[in-house]
């Protein structure tokens, strides 16, 4: 597929003929340089945008020429997403955060199951302005795993992060992918992170430039930068 | 090369808000052009007044008397205080005029035979003055012969003290003394039906038997006379030849009808007005603070470049005093422009020789003050907040709002509640102040509204009260002089009439402790049907045998109740002086008066059965010859069509308060919309990031746009019992301030005006959801992840 932001001359070629399979269970790290493109992929992946040229399935559903309801509802029911900014609702705690989505949801564990998954149930009944912005972003993992989605999306999850809480997030997000067999596709700028995935896909200038399988996957715990 | 980047920043950042901002200085405008409307009107008014008076000598002392020989005048002329006197003939006749079959009635004042008279001036709009060698020639009141079409050269018949005469017109003329002209007992004029004339005295003293002698006076005082002690000194000198008691200014018919309407027109153009102003200087304060609260981390991003407070500071000024001197400008253009056209209206009915145009320049001024203070304000408030925060905090994009778990979490109240009502609850909960400010700006909408409203419902009730409930009669004549009782049985003899009912009404002064007015008592029939006194609860009063019912205005002006016992000094035939009980006290709308048992009365004048005048009905198929035959009646001195009068109540002082209401109510309408349009579109922009970021979570459309609205409608749930009980009051003031001697507002709030005003809100809502719901279904919601703003 292909993604063009305006057009004429002043058009951005953000996505220049992406070819691409996703498998069930697996952990996929995609590095970049900035610009070239990933988030622009994973915001398509997601449903949250739709690509100008070329299509993208998941399952037997086509997502490229879906209503804006269809591609809501696919968000809804498979898709969990974690944002480099959290975006978590300010007027609710960590516990109701996470309930926005499992009220909608078809087959959502309990809320505090999902805190638990992140450590921070016992946080459940705080406010985002009162946990740090790992624990911040380790509820926003928690809200996007509580569905039990099929596709975990994290765009620069430890973008914000020190060291310790980014492997903490990396934890949590390496659980989810084991104990429900979620498809995780993780965007970074940190390479030493390409080491948990299963494999790691490069893209440059709108392109994939290449694609790694790791023999060996590290745990989070283990990774150090 | 910073500048120029801010200014780019402040020209893009207008444009982009133009919605809320245009918004805004509409707002601004209605309530600058409101006051400016309605204080341009009444200040012309009063300057063209003031004017006329000073160039035209409108007299300060006025008295009519029985007959008073001229050789008298001298001794008037000497009480101190006195600087010039007018002697004169003034007497009642009645018309024949072509072309309109209701009788209509004039008075004919003498002038001195071969000048303008030195007091009450004519202004002639054309001809000349009549030669006083000459029979029957007069000068006309424009208004009669504007209303009938005729002017110098025309003629018109008059029954001058039993006699046909034909009079001819040689100009036609203004005085100050008429400003507002109205026959004897009447309250609206009416042009086509009641005519001045003024005649040399030469001519018209013969007429009358006044060779020689004079029956009214007008005074005008010397600087710093003493008008109480003038009035007792000519009072001394001419009670004997029958005055009815000198009076100044404020009991002149013309002058407190204007001085009234001046007073209810400032009050309605100031009262009304202001609030508008204040409410939009209020929400242009809340709104635009709210406007700047959602760049606050642009502000602190611009703070950690190093830009100086100073700098940031005076951009967001900038952007407040843009809108406030756009919205300024176009309300001056608004209220002279209206003002202009509000005071062309008032000219129909108040006649002036000359309209002087005053600018409300200081109301202006205040209105401008206010309503750029309020927007600076606003945006210092603002950006006053923003700058306190930390630079730091800019690099977060959402503030983290400072949520705690309060007192309805503790209690568990929340537990089942889905997050969205949650989201809503807290929201409310922890910024009350944002929830509070749109339920104020949307109360406050519905009570201006309300206020705009009610004024018409009153006029209503005021019309139903006065020509339904109380005038029950379709003619009422009165007579030049009391008359025997017999004669009532010659007006029940004319054709058609149904019923006929006699009254009397005496010239007296009241005293009540210290406090004394002149004013008339009539006199009623114990069982009279055609004209009804009513009490506060709507109740027909039946004329208690002896004492007086007082109307609530005359009784609050001399501080008398129901027991107590006033002094009543008869102007009028012996002069009697006796002491009566006020027995109860009678609603009016209109005028104020006196009532007493006719036979009462006829005890308190010593004097046998006689009439003032006669109420009656008649039967309409009989119009014609009835009208025929009263025309050919003398000394009639009024006669009031009911049917007329309503038209002309209609035509003239209720439509004029009904096209103010207009305006008022427009503004109303304008500022209630645009408060909920814009704090709808704010509300918008402060959560737009938020409801994003519900979309990206998986909500649909609906689901987003049903909390979003859904917190719109239940604060506008809570406002609506608040802005009715606002409007309530309001309009209950109105009400109170607008009470003048010759008429009072009605309150009176009917569920269709509080429906009204629900409707125009909810209908602004309405418009807004719709604007409103595009911008929701189109969230960026790529965009709300990158960034903040
Ligand atoms: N709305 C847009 N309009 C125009 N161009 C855009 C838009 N969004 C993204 N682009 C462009 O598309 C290209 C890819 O952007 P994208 O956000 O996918 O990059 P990225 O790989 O995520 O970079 P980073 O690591 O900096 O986040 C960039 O050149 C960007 O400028
Ligand atoms: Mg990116």
């Amino acid at each position: 597929m292909t993604k063009v932001y305006g057009r004429g001359p002043s058009a951005v070629h953000a996505l220049r003929g992406v070819d691409l399979d996703l498998y069930p269970g697996e952990f996929v790290v995609m590095l970049g340089p900035s610009g070239s493109g990933k988030s622009t992929l994973l915001n398509i992946l997601g449903g949250l945008d739709v690509p100008t040229s070329g299509s993208v399935h998941y399952r037997d559903h086509n997502l490229t020429d879906n209503s804006d309801t269809a591609l809501t509802r696919y968000r809804r029911e498979h898709v969990g997403f974690v944002f480099q900014f959290y975006n978590l609702i300010p007027s609710l705690t960590a516990r109701e955060n996470v309930e926005l989505v499992t009220d909608i949801a078809r087959d959502p564990m309990p809320a505090l199951d999902a805190l638990d998954l992140v450590r921070l149930r016992p946080r459940a009944d705080h406010f985002p302005s009162q946990l740090s912005g790992g624990e911040q972003q380790r509820v926003a993992i928690a809200r996007a795993i509580a569905k039990r989605p099929e596709v975990l999306l994290c765009d620069e999850p430890t973008g914000a992060l020190d060291a310790e809480t980014g492997i903490a997030v990396l934890e949590a997000i390496a659980r989810i992918n084991e104990e429900l067999a979620t498809t995780a596709c993780i965007i970074t700028h940190n390479a030493v992170i390409a080491q948990m995935a299963d494999r790691v896909i490069r893209l440059s200038n709108g392109q994939i430039a290449g694609v790694e399988r790791n023999t060996h996957r590290v745990a989070a715990s283990e990774l150090a930068w | 090369m910073k500048r120029r980047a801010l200014t780019t920043k402040l020209i893009r950042d207008l444009l982009h808000l133009r919605a809320p901002l245009i918004a805004i200085a509409i707002v601004m405008a209605c309530g600058v052009g409101g006051l400016v409307m309605t204080r341009t009107t009444s200040e012309s008014l009063r300057a063209s007044l003031d004017a006329y008076y000073d160039r035209y000598r409108f007299a300060d002392l006025f008295l009519s008397l029985k007959r008073a020989p001229e050789a008298i005048r001298p001794e008037i002329a000497a009480v101190p205080g006195v600087a010039q006197i007018e002697t004169r003939v003034s007497i009642g006749v009645t018309l024949d005029v072509p072309g309109v079959i209701e009788p209509a009635v004039g008075r004919i004042i003498s002038i001195p035979d071969d000048r303008q008279p030195s007091l009450h001036r004519l202004f002639l709009r054309n001809g000349r003055l009549p030669d006083p060698d000459r029979h029957g020639e007069v000068v006309v009141s424009e208004a009669f012969a504007e209303a009938l079409g005729i002017g110098p050269g025309d003629t018109i018949d008059a029954v001058i003290n039993g006699t046909r005469e034909t009079l001819r017109i040689t100009a036609t003329a203004l005085s100050p003394e008429f400003v507002y002209a109205i026959q004897p007992g009447g309250f609206v004029p009416d042009d086509k039906r009641f005519a001045v004339f003024w005649m040399p005295h030469r001519q018209l003293a013969p007429l009358y038997d006044m060779e020689g002698a004079f029956n009214d006076l007008i005074v005008k005082l010397s600087p710093g006379a003493r008008e109480q002690a003038v009035i007792d000194g000519i009072d001394a000198l001419l009670d004997p030849y029958g005055g009815t008691g000198a009076y100044a200014r404020d009991e002149q018919i013309s002058h407190l009808f204007i001085s009234d309407e001046l007073a209810q027109l400032r009050t309605m153009g100031t009262v009304m007005p202001s609030v508008f102003l204040f409410v939009s200087a209020l929400l242009v304060n809340i709104v635009l603070a709210r406007l700047i609260r959602t760049q606050r981390e642009q502000i602190a991003v611009l703070r950690s470049f190093g830009y100086t407070r100073l700098q940031i500071g005076s951009h967001y000024l900038a952007m407040a005093v843009v809108v406030a001197v756009v919205g300024a400008l176009l309300g001056l253009v608004f209220g002279a422009v209206l003002g202009k056209f509000m005071l062309a209206l008032y000219v129909k009915f108040y006649r002036f020789p000359i309209v002087l145009f005053e600018f409300g320049a200081s109301a202006a001024a205040v209105a401008i003050a206010a309503t750029t203070a309020a927007a600076v304000l606003g945006a210092i408030h603002a950006v006053a907040g923003a700058m306190r925060l930390p630079p730091a905090e800019a690099m977060r994009p959402e503030p983290p709002g400072r949520y705690h778990a309060s007192f309805i979490d503790r209690i568990g109240l929340l537990r089942r509640l889905s997050p969205s009502t949650k989201m809503f609850l807290r929201h409310v909960e922890r910024r009350p102040l944002r929830a509070m400010v749109s339920i104020v700006g949307m109360s406050l909408s519905i009570s201006i509204l309300t206020m705009g409203t009610y004024v018409s419902d009153a006029i209503d009730y005021l019309i139903e009260y006065q020509f339904v409930s109380t005038q029950r009669y379709d003619l009422s004549l009165g007579f030049t002089e009391p008359r025997a009782g017999a004669s009532v049985f010659e007006v029940a003899a004319l054709p058609g009439v149904i019923d006929a009912e006699p009254y009397r009404a005496v010239p007296v002064r009241i005293h009540h402790n210290h406090l004394s007015e002149r004013q008339s008592i009539i006199g009623v029939q114990r069982g009279a049907t055609l004209e009804r006194i009513i009490d506060d609860r709507g109740e027909p009063i039946v004329v208690p045998p002896t004492g007086l019912v007082l109307t609530e205005s005359l009784a609050s002006q001399l501080k008398a109740g129901p027991g107590d016992t006033v002094t009543v000094e008869v102007l009028e035939g012996q002069r009697p002086v006796v002491e009566c009980r006020v027995e109860a006290l009678a609603r009016t709308y209109i005028g104020s008066a006196a009532y007493m048992s006719i036979d009462a009365l006829h005890g308190v004048m010593r004097e046998g059965d006689v009439a003032s005048g006669v109420h009656l009905t008649f039967d309409s198929a009989e119009t014609a010859p009835l009208y025929r035959r009263i025309k050919d009646t003398p000394q009639i001195a009024s006669t009031t069509v009911k049917r007329a009068s309503l038209d002309s109540f209609e035509e003239t002082l209720a439509e004029s308060i009904l096209i103010m209401r207009s305006f008022n109510l427009a503004f109303a309408c304008v500022i209630a919309v645009g408060v909920v349009y814009n704090s709808t579109r704010i509300a918008l922009a402060e959560r737009a990031r938020e409801l994003a970021t519900l979309r990206v979570l998986g909500l649909y459309k609906g689901e987003i746009a049903a909390i979003f609205y859904g917190e719109l409608a239940l604060l506008m749930l809570m406002a609506i019992p608040i802005g009715l009980t606002c409007g309530y009051y309001f309009a209950l003031t109105m009400s109170a301030l607008m009470s003048t001697e010759t008429h009072r507002i009605p309150f009176m709030l009917t569920p269709q005006t509080m429906a009204f005003a629900l409707a125009v809100v909810l209908a602004a809502a309405i418009v807004t959801a719709l604007d409103t719901r595009r911008q929701l279904d189109d969230l960026d919601l790529i965009a709300v992840l990158k960034d903040a703003s």
